[in-house]
């Protein structure tokens, strides 16, 4: 008898010190996987909600259009706007603005542009189809409507 | 004396590290978004020269499958008027599947088609010809007032209709056939096997003028 009670003597805290690692596993795990918001964003961005999404695989490849009611109301009005890169633009701008994108990539991947327009859920079918039209013009085809997804209904 | 004090445990209490680590793991929780690049892909038809009139296509009226979206977003398809978007893509199936008046190339991809696709097949006379390139194109037409939101839903349903009988083709789900990278070459056998004889024939007219700006 004696002998058990002897060993209930020894320390009973559980060891803890595996579990900050574990936590910072987690951590460094998010930290690769997300990238911070590199541009401030102007426009109002609901992303409709579709059911067909593709991913897309080569993100250097991917220019963002944000297109959307400007959260400045006061400074930029209450029609729609497009936004590139850090400032908001006309559809006329659009031209410029792709061709400067392509600009960056390497010589070979220039015609692989691919445009992702994240536009609001509230914009019109006007500006987003002069926005069509401006890239058809920049010979930058491959579009993609940015959207969240969505569980089917039937 | 000093001996025995050693030789009790001498851990540093790391418990309050996980707090701290927690601590920074909620604040990139919340702070970062996870990049998602997701959304329906379209490739834009390539610009008009405009001193070369556009070429004239010569397609029956039964193989243009129209949608037309107003301003009010009331959709208009194959002139039956419709309140929303809902199981548009099945009317767009049966008008790709229908196989009213084959030639011999399509009556080959007919029979290469699985049983469940075949049966589809009305054969109406007065719809799509046969889904190969020329034979059957999904046009979708809006006004400059349409929303967005309506226009992608219908966009959403024909290309789910396409995606769903490419899947079918190979034996898989549309979900699971979207997913398909083609990075490996099983993978890209599986998108191509998928695709054969069955562009995306999906034609976006230039919006009205109508109730926009």
């Amino acid at each position: 008898m004696s002998k058990f009670k002897k060993k209930t003597n020894t320390s009973q805290s559980i060891p803890t010190s595996a579990l900050p690692d574990i936590i910072f596993m987690l951590l460094f795990f998010f930290m690769v996987t997300t990238v911070l918001r590199e541009s401030d964003i102007l426009v109002e961005q609901k992303l409709p909600q579709m059911t067909q999404l593709q991913k897309l695989e080569k993100k250097t490849l991917i220019s963002y259009l944000y297109v959307g009611k400007p959260k400045n109301t006061a400074l930029y009005g209450t029609e729609p706007r497009i936004q590139a890169n850090d400032v908001l633009i006309g559809a006329k701008d659009i031209l410029l603005w792709v061709n400067q994108e392509k600009d960056a990539l390497s010589e070979a991947e220039r015609d692989q542009i691919t445009i992702s327009m994240k536009a609001d859920k509230e914009v019109k079918m006007g500006p987003i189809s002069d926005i069509q039209f401006e890239l058809r013009e920049a010979d930058a085809r491959k579009l993609m409507y940015a959207s969240t997804g969505r569980l089917e209904q039937d | 004396m000093a001996r025995k004090k050693g030789r009790m445990s001498q851990e540093v209490n790391a418990g309050s590290m996980a707090d701290i680590a927690f601590l920074l793991l909620i604040f990139f929780l919340v702070t970062t978004t996870i990049a998602s690049d997701k959304g329906i892909l379209n490739i834009l038809p390539p610009k008009q020269d405009p001193n070369v009139p556009p070429p004239e296509i010569k397609l029956n009226e039964r193989n243009i499958f129209n949608i037309l979206v107003n301003a009010n977003d009331q959709l208009l398809v194959e002139g039956d008027y419709r309140e929303n978007a809902n199981g548009l893509s099945e009317d767009v199936k049966d008008f790709l599947l229908n196989f009213g008046n084959p030639d011999e190339e399509a009556l080959s991809l007919f029979n290469s088609l699985p049983q469940s696709l075949r049966n589809r097949a009305k054969r109406e006379a007065s719809s799509s010809d046969h889904p190969m390139s020329g034979g059957a194109v999904v046009s979708i037409k809006t006004n400059r007032g349409t929303s967005y939101d309506v226009y992608l839903e219908v966009f959403d349903q024909v290309k789910k209709a396409y995606f769903e009988i490419y899947g079918e083709r190979v034996g898989l789900t549309a979900e699971q056939y979207r997913a398909l990278t083609g990075k490996t070459p099983a993978e890209k056998e599986l998108m191509d096997r998928g695709k054969e004889g069955i562009p995306m024939a999906i034609s976006i007219a230039e919006p009205d003028k109508i109730g926009g700006n």
